[in-house]
């Protein structure tokens, strides 16, 4: 799907320590020192919503009467935090939910309303909290059960992103919106298996559709996949659908952490603010400066609860592209 | 009109390629070390043992009182020392390094018991506290109970009580 006419105004990510200690920590507008930021975990979320909120809103010097919709989303049952974070701001709101490949969803529905000239600009919100997703889909957070080499690490924060229709540096060119793929991947520990077929299906579709190959992005950047998974999706893809991925794919959950450093994150981030810190940041950053003309975004999330992988249903994903250029 | 379907192959449920995909995970899947794992777990469990039954000697030696009495004593003391350290953040790194020697013997049991309260207490004493401290005990509690029901008839079939 072509978009024309939407542009980047300005982003801000806001890393939790562990993200802040990794090797892109120097790109993030903000990091916090302290996962208690209020009483509870789920509430700490919310103030780390409302924190990349009101900062966009600064750095744009805007306020919140200027903004036309608001396209929020999170882990949490019912996306909870983002309901409270937009609660008070009386700007329109949309809550999404795609688990981690929540932001590039959001760039779509906002990016295509601004194409559509229903609107002027929007701002997409997306946040994780990793004692927040503990809780709610493995154990209690200070359970110290054993972990396989293949689980991922819900990764802490909330980035903020502003879309308008004023031309600016970086520009938002196509989107190609993801299916639901299952190939019977039932361990929740080893989310790389799971989403790896979703983003190569996603990035299959987005280069057809668009008569494109691989080596014509600077960079292709799948969410959270981890070590493991992204061997397994450069298998994958060049199996079954004969595209080879070369050295400009990488995965934030991978990049975001130091690996060798920090041993709790095992095989890499994962959560939806995983890749909006690392997009927001450093990718927005080098299509800013020129140093990538073409960088495809490739979020994958796992559609999945506890209590259907209770009752052995296989783990679902999906996975949405957003191409971003460098307008010359 | 943009169409969503142009591009769309239709492989879910398809059993060759669930079968072809598992072969590719596999092959990227990392070797868990499961001998060190267990002889990490054999030794911290043994340590635990070794200090339980210390403990026992101690009590029973220091206070006088019967080794069926200091064992009662030991018990509440190592289950205190779980839910201390639980609490003060620590026993999860403990576990890390000693993996499942500290999770199977009753440290383990008053860890679980301990990180579920932890955190459901905002949610109040009713709904958080009361209902989530057996979160993960649970399970072991009743089929516990049950198992030494079924144990304790077959021991009165064969031996008569």
């Amino acid at each position: 799907m072509k978009i024309n006419n939407v542009y980047i105004k300005d982003t801000v990510t806001i890393s939790g320590p562990l993200e802040y200690q990794g090797p892109y920590g120097k790109y993030f507008t903000d990091h916090i020192n302290d996962y208690y930021l209020d009483k509870s975990y789920e509430l700490s979320e919310v103030k780390l919503q409302k924190m990349a909120l009101n900062k966009l809103l600064n750095k744009v010097e805007k306020t919140t009467s200027d903004i036309d919709l608001l396209v929020s989303g999170d882990l949490l049952n019912q996306i909870t935090a983002s309901s409270y974070a937009a609660n008070k701001t009386l700007i329109p709101f949309l809550g999404v939910y795609s688990a981690c490949a929540t932001s590039t969803e959001q760039l779509i529905i906002a990016s295509s309303l601004i194409d559509s000239n229903k609107i002027k600009n929007a701002i997409c919100l997306t946040s994780s909290h990793n004692l927040a997703a503990e809780k709610q889909f493995r154990n209690p957070v200070e359970y110290g059960s054993p972990k396989p080499k293949t689980a991922t690490f819900t990764a802490t924060g909330s980035a903020s992103i502003m879309l308008t229709n004023e031309k600016t540096k970086v520009k938002i060119t196509s989107c190609t919106i993801g299916t639901v793929q299952d190939l019977n991947q039932k361990d929740p520990n080893n989310m790389g298996a799971v989403m790896a077929p979703a983003a190569a299906d996603t990035i299959y579709r987005h280069l057809k559709e668009n008569n494109e190959k691989a080596s014509d992005y600077d960079l292709i950047l799948t969410g959270d996949l981890g070590i493991y998974g992204k061997d397994i999706l450069k298998e994958y893809l060049k199996q079954r659908y004969s595209i080879e991925l070369k050295d400009n794919y990488d995965d934030c959950g991978a990049m975001l952490y130091d690996l060798k450093k920090t041993k709790e994150v095992t095989a890499g981030g994962s959560g939806p603010v995983c890749s909006a810190l690392i997009n927001y940041s450093y990718v927005y950053e080098g299509l800013k400066n020129k140093k990538f003309k073409k960088v495809l975004l490739v979020p994958t999330g796992a559609l999945f609860s506890p209590t259907f992988s209770y009752q052995k249903q296989s783990i679902l994903s999906i996975a949405h592209a957003v191409c971003l250029e460098s307008e010359s | 009109m943009y169409n969503f379907k142009k591009t769309f192959q239709p492989i879910n449920g398809d059993k060759m390629e669930q079968q072809n995909y598992e072969t590719i995970v596999n092959k990227h899947k990392p070797k868990e070390n499961r001998l060190l794992n267990a002889l990490l777990a054999f030794l911290t469990g043994g340590l635990i043992g070794a200090f339980g039954n210390f403990l026992q000697e101690a009590y029973s030696y220091f206070l006088d009182i019967s080794k069926n009495d200091a064992a009662v004593l030991m018990l509440t003391t190592l289950i205190f020392l779980a839910c201390l350290f639980t609490a003060l953040g620590f026993f999860d790194s403990f576990a890390k390094v000693g993996k499942m020697g500290l999770i199977i013997p009753i440290t383990g049991f008053a860890h679980s018991m301990q990180s579920a309260i932890l955190d459901y207490k905002k949610e109040g004493l009713i709904y958080g506290f009361g209902a989530n401290i057996f979160r993960l005990a649970g399970s072991v509690i009743l089929y516990g109970v049950v198992a030494a029901y079924i144990f304790g008839i077959i021991r009165y079939a064969i031996m008569g009580g």
